[in-house]
């Protein structure tokens, strides 16, 4: 796959920079927490509710490859066409295919972030096709030539004036307006055309169930609805981690996705879709193909700590409620899944030698595992692949790239000192005596960019527990 | 909880490494808090670091390396109580993970079983009783991250200032959100690390609150030192230091 080279510190100071972008996310961010907090205000409920979302997922992560075959062969059952991809490219190639061999040349999309995983649109255009976006945040940033930069809500860094100059600038005859509802009515007069048009239509899954051959999607535009019945084609693009194995476990799913994502208790649109058009039916597609990607998944699934990754259901609550996210925005991440979740997948999908010092960009405040319905222990993932960017011995991709005998030099040093009390004492002491003499450079100097200097105390706790007769043992 | 039936007569304190090279007032204060709640305190020598930076940082043989050498300082089945949520989540949750896979790993639980936070510790097991010396003042209080989130104790240290009667308590916008310390990661990330500091500077500056109290000299390192910088009026102070020096006779 190919990116712009990743430099993440530049990333960072230019969203710092950004007054504007921080402004705008501040204030969404704090609105969704405010809607979720509201919506789950039963703290026992909320818990056994991600207890058994937790359970579910895990159990549907345990028995993967079975339930896989049995979507596979409900699907089939039901009518739908069901592809494997291994990489990116061959389930970009599945859908050209797809495309080609119909002859269609409009195609209109639903919100994806495995379509954004592909870069599935960047290939189209290159072949000739360019979908369209049709959820509103996609439009947006599809306008702007941008890339999401929320899972769900990806134009959560633009405004309403932004939004007011795109639409002016992009769309013809269209006059500035910042009013939301006339915005809304712009975009609906622009889509509606290409709905109706369209040979084509792509959308991402929710979630798929096994023993009925169930795709599931959620949304709130009525977007997906339209991708998913008015073309003659419905392509749907998932993750191969994303199913289930009952009908009887979405339930639970569902209702921590729509609550912990935007704080609904349920989206205005839930689509099960089991079948293409059916004899005597009114609507719907003549064809559905489902293609399921692996992109690295199952070699995560392989790792018995970080496979927990997969249980994700992609509710962004995480980065709703990341402090290092709400400052930087979702581009600083530089790939497709920003924030705590983004700061575990990324690596292990890219390689830790591609994604740099991105598993840094957490203080381990714990704020996602606190909120992630299925309880993710994303701060121990992100310790572990920390540890894995710094030992050859690790099993993520990239493993021991981070590592520079510089570094490993000073840990070696410090646990020395830090388990060898005479030498504690002994640093403790050149601390108290020389420590405001000290350089400040490197961590320090960091450290001294916005702080001043810490200074030692004149007595350490050991030298004054003496002095006052504290019992020693 | 097995010490809450019948108040122990000895703990251990472990003083973390911040109190022993930086504040070391903080542990004192500690320690008379838990001797006039009733208990004899022993703190052993030779005690340093939890490991916790080279836990956070790549690092997990150093970081076992250290912590083996705290959980031999305290031999005796007492108690062990730490004056921040940070390391005392450490210990207590941390060090089954980072020992999970070596043979005495249920040694090490028990170990991390008899891990206390001070205010958890002098609220739940002492059921201790403050009366408030001091002058009247407002103080807002900022949660640090492992001791609302791992060591869920901030109702009880919350409960100790609410106990001081002329202490009135300011509540602080984004009170559980991170101030940007993170340890190491204040050094890795310091960019986003100043943007965190300064926000949670501008809500306490918003509080009005003559100074901010915290149950962790990491954030108070960190937003101390920030304030001075940017010369800010904030004082921060630790809550054993502030609580000790409201309620004793001089
Ligand atoms: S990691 Fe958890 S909180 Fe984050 S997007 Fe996934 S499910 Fe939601």
């Amino acid at each position: 796959m190919s990116h712009k080279p990743f430099n993440f510190r530049k990333n960072v100071r230019e969203a710092l920079d950004n007054k504007q972008l921080r402004g705008n996310l501040r204030f969404a961010m704090e609105t969704m927490i405010r809607n979720r907090k509201n919506l789950f205000n039963d703290p026992e409920r909320l818990e056994h509710l991600r207890e058994t979302s937790s359970a579910i997922r895990s159990k549907s992560l345990a028995l993967l490859p079975r339930l896989l075959e049995k979507l596979e062969q409900n699907c089939h059952q039901n009518g739908i066409k069901v592809h494997w991809a291994e990489t990116v490219d061959q389930g970009n190639r599945i859908v050209l295919d797809i495309l080609n061999s119909r002859n269609v040349k409009r195609v209109v999309k639903g919100k994806s972030m495995v379509s954004e995983e592909m870069h599935l649109n960047r290939f189209l255009e290159k072949n000739g096709i360019k979908p369209l976006e049709s959820d509103l945040g996609e439009y947006i940033i599809q306008l702007a030539g941008e890339k999401p930069s929320h899972i769900i809500v990806p134009a959560i860094h633009k405004n309403k004036k932004e939004i007011a100059e795109l639409f002016h600038k992009h769309i013809p005859d269209t006059p500035y307006t910042e009013k939301v509802e006339e915005l809304n009515a712009i975009a609906r007069k622009v889509l509606r055309k290409h709905f109706y048009e369209a040979e084509a239509g792509i959308s991402g899954v929710n979630m798929a169930v096994a023993e009925t051959g169930t795709l599931c999607l959620v949304e709130n535009e009525g977007n997906g609805r339209m991708c998913t019945t008015l073309p003659q084609i419905h392509i749907a693009l998932m993750g191969i981690e994303k199913v289930v194995e009952k009908l009887e476990e979405v339930p639970p799913l569902l209702e921590l996705l729509t609550g912990s994502a935007t704080g609904q208790r349920m989206t205005t649109y839930f689509n099960f879709i089991t079948s293409p058009r059916k004899p005597g039916e009114k609507d719907g597609p003549s064809e559905v193909h489902l293609v399921l990607l692996d992109n690295g998944r199952s070699t995560i699934m392989a790792d018995k700590q970080l496979y927990e990754t997969l249980k994700c259901i992609r509710c962004g609550t995480c980065l709703n409620h990341c402090p290092v996210y709400t400052r930087i925005g979702g581009h600083a991440y530089g790939y497709v899944y920003p924030g705590p979740i983004g700061t575990i997948l990324t690596p292990q999908m890219e390689g830790v030698d591609k994604t740099q010092s991105l598993p840094d960009a957490s203080s381990l405040c714990n704020a996602c595992a606190e909120v992630c319905p299925v309880k993710i222990p994303i701060p121990d993932l992100i310790r572990r692949i920390r540890n894995d960017s710094k030992s050859s011995s690790g099993k993520t991709k990239g493993s021991g790239s981070g590592r520079s005998l510089m570094e490993s030099a000073v840990w070696k040093g410090w646990a020395l000192m830090n388990s060898k009390p005479e030498l504690n004492r002994l640093g403790m002491k050149a601390g108290s005596l020389f420590g405001q003499y000290l350089p400040k450079t490197g961590p320090l100097g960091k450290w001294c960019n916005i702080r001043s200097m810490p200074v030692p105390a004149k007595k350490t706790l050991h030298m004054m527990a003496d002095e006052e007769g504290v019992d020693r043992d | 909880m097995s010490y809450n039936q019948n108040k122990p007569d000895t703990v251990y304190f472990f003083g973390t490494c911040l109190v022993e090279g930086l504040y070391p007032e903080v542990g004192m204060a500690a320690i008379k808090l838990l001797s006039k709640a009733g208990v004899r305190v022993v703190f052993p020598r030779g005690q340093t670091c939890c490991g916790q930076p080279a836990y956070n940082s790549g690092f997990p043989e150093e970081a076992k390396k250290v912590a083996r050498h705290q959980i031999s300082l305290f031999p005796e089945d007492h108690p062990i109580v730490v004056p921040s949520g940070s390391c005392a989540g450490m210990m207590k949750v941390h060090y089954p993970i980072l020992f999970a896979e070596e043979p005495d790993q249920s040694e090490i639980a028990a170990f991390s079983e008899r891990i206390f936070e001070l205010s958890e510790f002098l609220v739940r097991i002492m059921e201790f009783r403050l009366a408030d010396l001091g002058d009247p003042v407002s103080v807002t209080w900022h949660s640090s991250c492992h001791a609302a989130r791992e060591m869920k104790v901030i109702e009880d240290s919350k409960s100790l200032l609410r106990q001081l009667h002329n202490v009135s308590l300011v509540d602080l916008e984004n009170e559980q959100q991170c101030c940007g310390f993170g340890g190491t990661f204040s050094v890795k990330q310091p960019d986003i690390s100043a943007a965190m500091v300064r926000d949670k500077l501008e809500a306490i500056e918003k509080t009005g609150a003559s100074e901010v109290i915290s149950g962790d000299c990491g954030c108070l390192l960190n937003i101390s030192g920030a304030a001075e910088y940017l010369k800010s009026s904030v004082k921060c102070r630790h809550l054993a230091e502030f609580i000790w020096e409201r309620t004793h006779e001089s």
